[in-house]
């Protein structure tokens, strides 16, 4: 089928098109790319560029863009603490997930790989927090969490104390939220080790098994190492993830008490979005996009090796 | 005489029971509080209720508020599940299907998509939308969504296209059905699975979708229903019972719909995972 064969290198680009019009694979082309790249770039390109170029100025969003002020912007953030604060937050909450998130759902997916009734079941209970919104999500936690109506508060009365406030304390608001991420996100992560785990090769097993290999030798030098590229890219979900956390906690603290539980988002919105501190917002947004994109590529290079796709 | 592995059955059903409580108590806690007088709440929020009061849940039902959150979000969700499919399997399809001149360069391009998360561009996007008069407008958040959804679609469906049999299109083009005929009249019926998958998918991060609405929309009316949580959680404070009442009413649609379609969450979730 010529149709089928890549364009020889004889013929001239000119030559190349007229070839792919008389094919009809040019109306096709033109008719079918340019929408999703045209809304694409407009929605998703365009405003990265944008937030580069606006965070060299102030600006409250309206008239013309004319205050340059350099890296001003930049400078306010570094110096700022409740943006130090929340960079704090975000490495919390990626240890979090790391050594308390993964391990959790892997010892679960472990545990109910196995595709049998009763399994299933336990996936789709573990699995619904992720299902829910994070906004319901919070809202739920933020009723357990309530000194004076949930279960914080039984438990407080049952032990005769005072009423206590997690979500209002700052030594403890953010172990809350850390608490409710790991609830809304386990799910997630066990469902990949589960589908990584449900391909390993039976067979690899039973010879572990007629070699005589204990349950944890299987798991730790049969299992593991063949899922270990799931728990890589989980790892990975799992830091990127945390660096964008935001519905959750707006619902539970709203970044207080005293700014003590921003993420780097809820920090963008309340100090550059809610504000109309363009020029600042932008900045924000350029540094978590900055360290998102550092976060790839280091990973990519130090855990995923030289074949690792993310 | 015990069997070591009774122990170890034991103790893993300790474990799965404990985490399953878990995650199940606050949601049982959330559809029982709905039924309880804010009194009772306070006094336990977790027991069954006393009396199962029904009005909370009628008074929200009753009322066109909850109806019209769901309403917009559903319109949203849907659109943005359409427009996903259609714009993204069509570049799919080209990718898969055609060898041209900068392919490469434009899927590279596309998966810069998958790198970055929409809130680091929220203020730029905040200003398009407003340029484009999408205010207060769904396609505001359609479009967006949308968008932000296209790189991932597109590498799911490019590889699902990849894998149908080619034997296929050569005999169809003989035939006289072009590139276009044949995406419409083969390629889309028979990849129902992967569009189910992505389609999904799409649904869930939209329906869910939070700051973007929260941005773009600002009349009431518009609300889709997590701007109306918060709203009408604003409005009650401390009437716990009514705003449990109607977070459970938002979410238990969603649940029933999820454990539904479960099998394509998952799939989409793992499939771009796994595989690598």
């Amino acid at each position: 089928m010529t149709t089928m064969i890549g364009s020889r290198p004889t013929l001239s680009p000119a030559a190349r098109i007229a070839r792919m019009h008389r094919q009809g694979k040019l109306t096709a082309l033109l008719l079918f790319l340019p929408p999703a790249l045209v809304l694409f770039t407009l929605f998703v390109i365009w405003p990265i560029f944008n937030a580069a170029n606006l965070s060299f100025f102030k600006w409250s969003g309206y008239g013309a863009i004319d205050n340059f002020v350099g890296t001003q912007n930049y400078q306010r953030l570094a110096n700022h603490s409740v943006f130090h604060q929340s960079l704090w937050n975000s490495v919390k909450l990626i240890l979090a997930s790391l050594f308390i998130q993964i391990p959790l759902a892997l010892t679960l997916a472990l545990l109910i790989y196995k595709k049998t009734s009763a399994n299933t079941a336990f996936r789709l209970i573990f699995f619904a927090p992720y299902i829910l919104a994070e906004i319901a999500s919070g809202v739920i936690w933020s009723f357990i969490f309530d000194g004076d109506f949930g279960v914080s508060g039984q438990i407080a009365a049952a032990l005769g104390i005072d009423p206590f406030y997690i979500l209002a304390d700052r030594q403890f608001a953010f172990l809350a939220i850390i608490t409710v991420v790991v609830w809304k996100y386990f799910g997630y992560h066990m469902m990949i080790f589960i589908a990584a785990l449900q391909a390993v090769p039976d067979d690899l097993l039973e010879a572990a098994d007629i070699d005589g290999a204990s349950r944890l030798q299987k798991v730790f030098y049969v299992k593991l190492p063949l899922i270990m590229h799931a728990i890589k890219l989980s790892a990975f979900f799992a830091i990127v993830g945390a660096l964008q956390v935001f519905d959750i906690i707006i619902p539970l603290t709203n970044g207080g008490p005293s700014n003590s539980t921003h993420s780097i988002v809820s920090y963008l919105y309340t100090y550059g979005l809610a504000q109309l501190n363009v020029g600042y917002g932008a900045a924000v947004g350029v540094v978590l996009f900055i360290l998102c994109m550092v976060t790839a590529f280091s990973y990519k290079r130090l855990a995923m090796g030289k074949g690792g796709a993310l | 005489m015990i069997r070591p592995g009774f122990f170890l059955a034991l103790i893993r059903a300790a474990i799965l029971s404990l985490v399953a409580a878990l995650v199940i108590v606050p949601l049982i806690a959330t559809f029982m509080g709905g039924f309880k007088s804010v009194g009772e709440l306070r006094a336990s929020p977790l027991g069954l209720p006393s009396v199962w009061r029904v009005e909370t849940y009628t008074d929200i039902l009753g009322g066109s508020v909850f109806w019209g959150y769901i309403q917009n979000s559903l319109i949203i969700s849907f659109s943005a599940v359409f427009l996903t499919l259609l714009l993204a399997s069509m570049a799919a399809y080209i990718f898969a299907q055609i060898r041209f001149f900068g392919s490469k360069y434009i899927q590279a391009y596309l998966l810069l998509g998958l790198m970055f998360p929409f809130a680091t561009a929220i203020v730029p996007l905040f200003l398009q939308i407003r340029d484009f008069g999408l205010l207060d407008n769904p396609l505001g958040v359609i479009l967006p969504q949308t968008a932000f959804s296209m790189a991932f679609a597109i590498v799911l469906l490019r590889s699902f296209f990849q894998q149908l049999p080619k034997e296929l299109f050569e005999a169809a083009y003989v035939d006289g059905c072009g590139y276009i005929g044949f995406f419409f009249r083969f390629t889309l019926p028979l990849s129902t699975p992967i569009l189910a998958t992505v389609g999904t998918f799409v649904f869930v991060q939209s329906w869910n979708n939070y700051l973007l609405p929260l941005v773009v929309i600002n009349n009431s009316a518009g609300y889709t229903w997590p701007l109306g949580i918060m709203r009408y959680r604003g409005e009650f404070m401390v009437e716990w019972n009514r705003i449990l009442a109607f977070v459970s009413l938002t979410i238990l649609p969603a649940l029933i719909f999820f454990t539904f379609t479960q099998k394509y969450i998952v799939a989409g979730l793992t499939r771009g995972s796994v595989k690598g």
